[in-house]
């Protein structure tokens, strides 16, 4: 666990939004201030001028907002961690020499204490005392906070003032600062990138470090638990991920059975027979099933499709279990069929009409020339839509939560219940958890090896697809 | 080497060709016809699957809009209601309201004997009754006093028989209701004092462990707030980042990695983002869990890409020659950009933002992650506040066993297909209004 405070602890919420708002009217004021300044140094004679009047405006504006913005979001990233250094510096010494985590868990009551919610345990005299401290060093902290972003943004004002001449080159400042945004704004993918796989690289070694990864990859037992006391019954988890892939693959496999024929004749259908006016109300009727929420799939699989299965299953006289791999995969094969149609449809229309007209010059059927010379023409794109489809199965979450099992089977059985990997991410990290213990990390272990796998399934697809457009442009 | 007799060539010597070709074609044409078959085929197969997904979510859902009432005589009896006389507002809030309802349905049944058999018959009516009344009280002090009949909520169980869903056949003892609980409904039913009512419970109420008192209220707020944050993050940074990366990024290696990135985190396991959000957020900044804002954010990422993308390929679809004029007159290239190209390539953009939001929408696997799952009875009123969204409320209540809560799940499920359509709507008619040919 770490030691942080909240960015934004109860209190605090309504007196930022006033900052913001005020420094927003303050951002305003500067910039008819800086037109105004403009019109002036100008005499009247606009030409006189490097810039349109708005443009000093917006330079007036952004001397206004842009410092102050910057120093108060340094600001309230510091404040509560320095608050809380402060407070437990203060402490009388037999709290401060507390270990960690009691410290932690000390500090994290006297926030909640602070900000009025329930503790977990009746507060004594040092704590009041503390959440006292606490509460005065907000305070003064927000005071000055007010007065330091306040009296930035007027300097601000003011510095743009004076500055502007009719010399001034605002306009190209003004791009500048744009252009810089800009760049900002467009390196947020990467940072996402980053952060996802710095945060599940992270807890992922964290559990490598409890479960060796040759036992996370290879083993065939999957019991995610961790014992309270040592001498627990059965307190040894086990974390072999083995089942939870198989699980996986047997579901996102009955889904491609679903999906592929489907989805495949569909769009042969659409490009190569249909009539445009019954490809213009086919096409996007067929995109619906992309359209609707993935819970609402849940929903259909668990309480329609799995009972009939079971029931269908068990008039034939087979052993169904009601939360079978079948009905999750089957539900899903149908959320998939718009992915793989839609993407080999683009595909198809790809291969030149001239490769078409010469195998009907020939004299071959409509169906021969499908199979004979569009499909085998078509077929790496066709792989690598269906690779896409294959990861988005993977990836698919609420079908498989409310319609799949727990229990990690280690079975081939379309009829028995398996769990799969994102199952048991869920249900890890949902409800009350530690963060240190081996059962959260696997989910992060789990996360990485779904990342990765989805996306050396994506980089193959895409590679595979350019190739093919390559090849034909 | 060449001899006519060891090769199929002699066949094609003595006999017509085309009578070769004639031989085959009825296969081949039959091949034809079943070929053409398996299409249509598929294609019935996906649009049936569409059409039986609807009818039966509809099917299930549409009772949930009505709601059973029945109708009970109440006599306000001071001494339960205000016993000491001084209308003091606290004494009227705390009485025991529960007790006029008994009182009520004791009334209505006076044979009815013994403590469980009354308790039986308490049970037809919802807690939610004895609230009722002490609001139309706290309204309304004059009803002090007065008998009144007053139309109040059904529990779950009556609301279920009445719309005809336990089978009565069955034992007592294999479906939720009693045999004398079904003979008093069927006694109420014949005098008319029960009664269905349009559900406002369902948009007005936030979530209840008692079917007939849950409401998506709270959910929807949720939803509000949460696609809120996540559009006023996503779109501002989606529209900046596709007019940098089209319009002003030189082509280098820097800006092939921000496109192959965005690339890569359209395909990513929506999960993985929840993840990101409960790794990144909740406990490295410490953002509170199950908050709207947390939500907010973690789905601006996951609609990021999509936005950009679309709003690459609104800019692409401007003509250059646009930008050739706004350059030729003077502008500087920002003001080409902010004056011509971007409020000409607005509308695309705008229609891949309202796909994005549809599909945020709709996203409830991320937020599993962040807390978003709990059980929240209040609506939320503001960004902190702990809260749900429609799409998790839906796996929530998919999770409950009672009949009457798959019925509202179904109905939930209706709303949130209702604001699915209504987005996808007005993208499409954006797209149909401004979409310009050049």
């Amino acid at each position: 666990m770490h030691i942080v405070g909240g960015i934004l602890p109860s209190g605090n919420r309504f007196m930022l939004t006033y900052l913001l708002l005020t420094l927003a009217l303050l951002s305003a004021a500067g910039y008819y201030l800086g037109r105004h300044r403009a019109f002036a140094v100008a005499n009247g004679q606009l030409r006189n001028l490097h810039s349109l009047p708005g443009f000093y405006g917006s330079y007036t504006a952004l001397w206004c907002g842009l410092p102050a913005l910057i120093v108060l979001a340094i600001w309230m990233v510091l404040q509560p961690g320095m608050i809380v250094d402060w407070v437990v510096a203060g402490m009388p010494p037999e709290l401060r020499d507390l270990p960690p985590d009691r410290l932690n868990l000390m500090v994290n009551d006297l926030k909640n204490l602070v900000s009025g919610n329930i503790v977990s345990s009746t507060p004594n005299a040092a704590i009041l005392e503390a959440a006292n401290h606490y509460r005065n060093l907000q305070t003064i902290g927000n005071a000055a906070l007010w007065v330091v972003v306040l009296t930035l943004a007027m300097a601000g004002i003011a510095i743009g003032w004076r500055k502007i001449s009719p010399t001034l080159r605002a306009r190209n400042r003004v791009e500048q600062v744009v252009n810089v945004l800009l760049i900002a704004s467009s390196t947020i993918a990467i940072f996402t990138t980053l952060g996802i796989v710095l945060s599940v690289l992270f807890e992922s070694i964290r559990f490598f470090h409890k479960i060796p990864i040759s036992e996370f990859l290879f083993g065939l037992q999957w019991s995610p638990q961790t014992a309270l006391r040592a001498d627990q019954i059965g307190s040894s988890g086990a974390f072999g991920a083995v089942p939870l892939f198989t699980g996986t693959l047997l579901i996102s496999g009955i889904a491609m059975l679903v999906a592929v024929p489907i989805g495949l004749m569909s769009a042969l259908y659409l490009s190569e027979y249909a009539t445009p006016r019954f490809r213009a109300t086919a096409k996007p009727a067929l995109e619906v099933l992309a359209g609707i929420p993935t819970v609402v799939y849940g929903f259909f699989a668990a309480l329609t499709v799995a009972p009939l299965i079971r029931d269908l299953g068990s008039a034939l006289g087979f052993q169904v279990a009601s939360e079978s791999a079948m009905a999750a995969g089957l539900v899903m094969g149908i959320m998939i069929i718009p992915f793989v149609s839609s993407l080999s449809d683009d595909v198809i229309n790809a291969v030149p009409q001239s490769m078409r007209d010469g195998s009907y010059a020939l004299g071959a059927t409509k169906s021969e020339t499908i199979k004979r010379v569009l499909l085998p023409a078509a077929l790496p794109g066709i792989v690598g839509s269906i690779l896409l489809a294959v990861s988005r199965a993977i990836g698919e979450t609420m079908i498989v939560v409310m319609a799949a099992g727990l229990s990690a089977n280690l079975t081939a059985n379309p009829l028995a219940a398996v769990t799969t990997v994102t199952v048991q991410i869920v249900t890890l990290l949902t409800g009350d958890q530690e963060f240190d213990s081996a059962k959260t990390l696997a989910a992060f272990a789990l996360g990485l090896m779904l990342f990765t796998v989805t996306l050396i399934l994506n980089i193959i697809a895409l590679q595979v697809v350019r190739k093919y457009r390559e090849q034909y442009e | 080497m060449n001899k006519p007799s060891d090769s199929a060539a002699p066949d094609f010597r003595n006999r017509d060709i085309k009578t070769i070709v004639n031989a085959g074609l009825k296969r081949r044409h039959a091949a034809e016809r079943r070929f053409r078959w398996y299409g249509l085929i598929a294609i019935s197969l996906g649009l049936a699957f569409v059409a039986l997904m609807f009818g039966n979510i509809i099917s299930k859902g549409y009772p949930a809009f009505w709601q059973t009432y029945v109708q009970l005589p109440i006599r306000f009896d001071p001494t339960v209601i205000d016993p000491e006389g001084h209308h003091d507002p606290k004494a009227i809030e705390s009485a025991d309201y529960a007790a006029l309802v008994r009182a009520g349905l004791r009334d209505l049944f006076p044979a009815v004997q013994g403590r469980t058999e009354l308790r039986a018959l308490y049970d037809l009516v919802s807690s939610d009754a004895a609230y009722e009344l002490r609001r139309r009280v706290i309204a309304n002090p004059a009803l002090i006093g007065t008998s009144q009949e007053v139309w109040l909520l059904a529990s779950a169980t009556v609301d279920t028989l009445v719309k005809g869903n336990i089978d009565r056949t069955l034992d007592e003892t294999e479906r939720p209701i009693k045999d004398n609980q079904v003979g008093w409904i069927d006694k109420l039913q014949a005098s008319g004092k029960i009664e269905k009512q349009f559900n406002t419970i369902l948009f007005t109420g936030g979530d209840s462990r008692e079917p007939e008192q849950a409401g998506i209220r709270g959910a929807l707020m949720g939803s509000f707030y949460t696609l809120l944050i996540t559009f006023l993050l996503s779109f501002p940074m989606g529209v900046a980042t596709a007019v940098y990366l089209e319009e002003f990024a030189p082509k280098n290696r820097w800006t092939d990695l921000i496109e192959v990135n965005i690339n890569n985190l359209a395909a990513v396991p929506s999960i993985v983002f929840g993840l990101l959000g409960l790794a990144v957020f909740i406990n490295f900044f410490g953002l509170p869990r199950s908050a709207p804002l947390v939500g907010g954010l973690v789905l601006s990422l996951m609609t990021l890409p999509v936005i950009i993308i679309a709003g690459r390929a609104a800019l692409t679809s401007v003509p250059p020659s646009i930008r050739e004029a706004a350059l030729g007159m003077g502008a500087s290239k920002l003001q080409m950009v902010g004056h011509h190209v971007l409020p000409l390539a607005m509308p695309g953009m705008l229609t891949g933002a309202i796909i994005g939001m549809a599909r945020a929408l709709g996203e409830s696997a991320p937020l599993l992650m962040i807390g978003m799952v709990a059980f929240i009875v209040d609506v939320p009123k503001g960004l902190m506040d702990p809260a749900t969204v429609l799409p998790v409320q839906i796996y929530l209540w998919a999770d409950l066993p009672e009949r009457a809560f798959v019925e509202r799940t179904s109905a939930a499920i209706m709303v949130l297909l209702a604001f699915m359509v209504l987005m996808n709507g007005l993208a499409i008619i954006l797209r149909k209004r401004f979409e310009r040919r050049w």
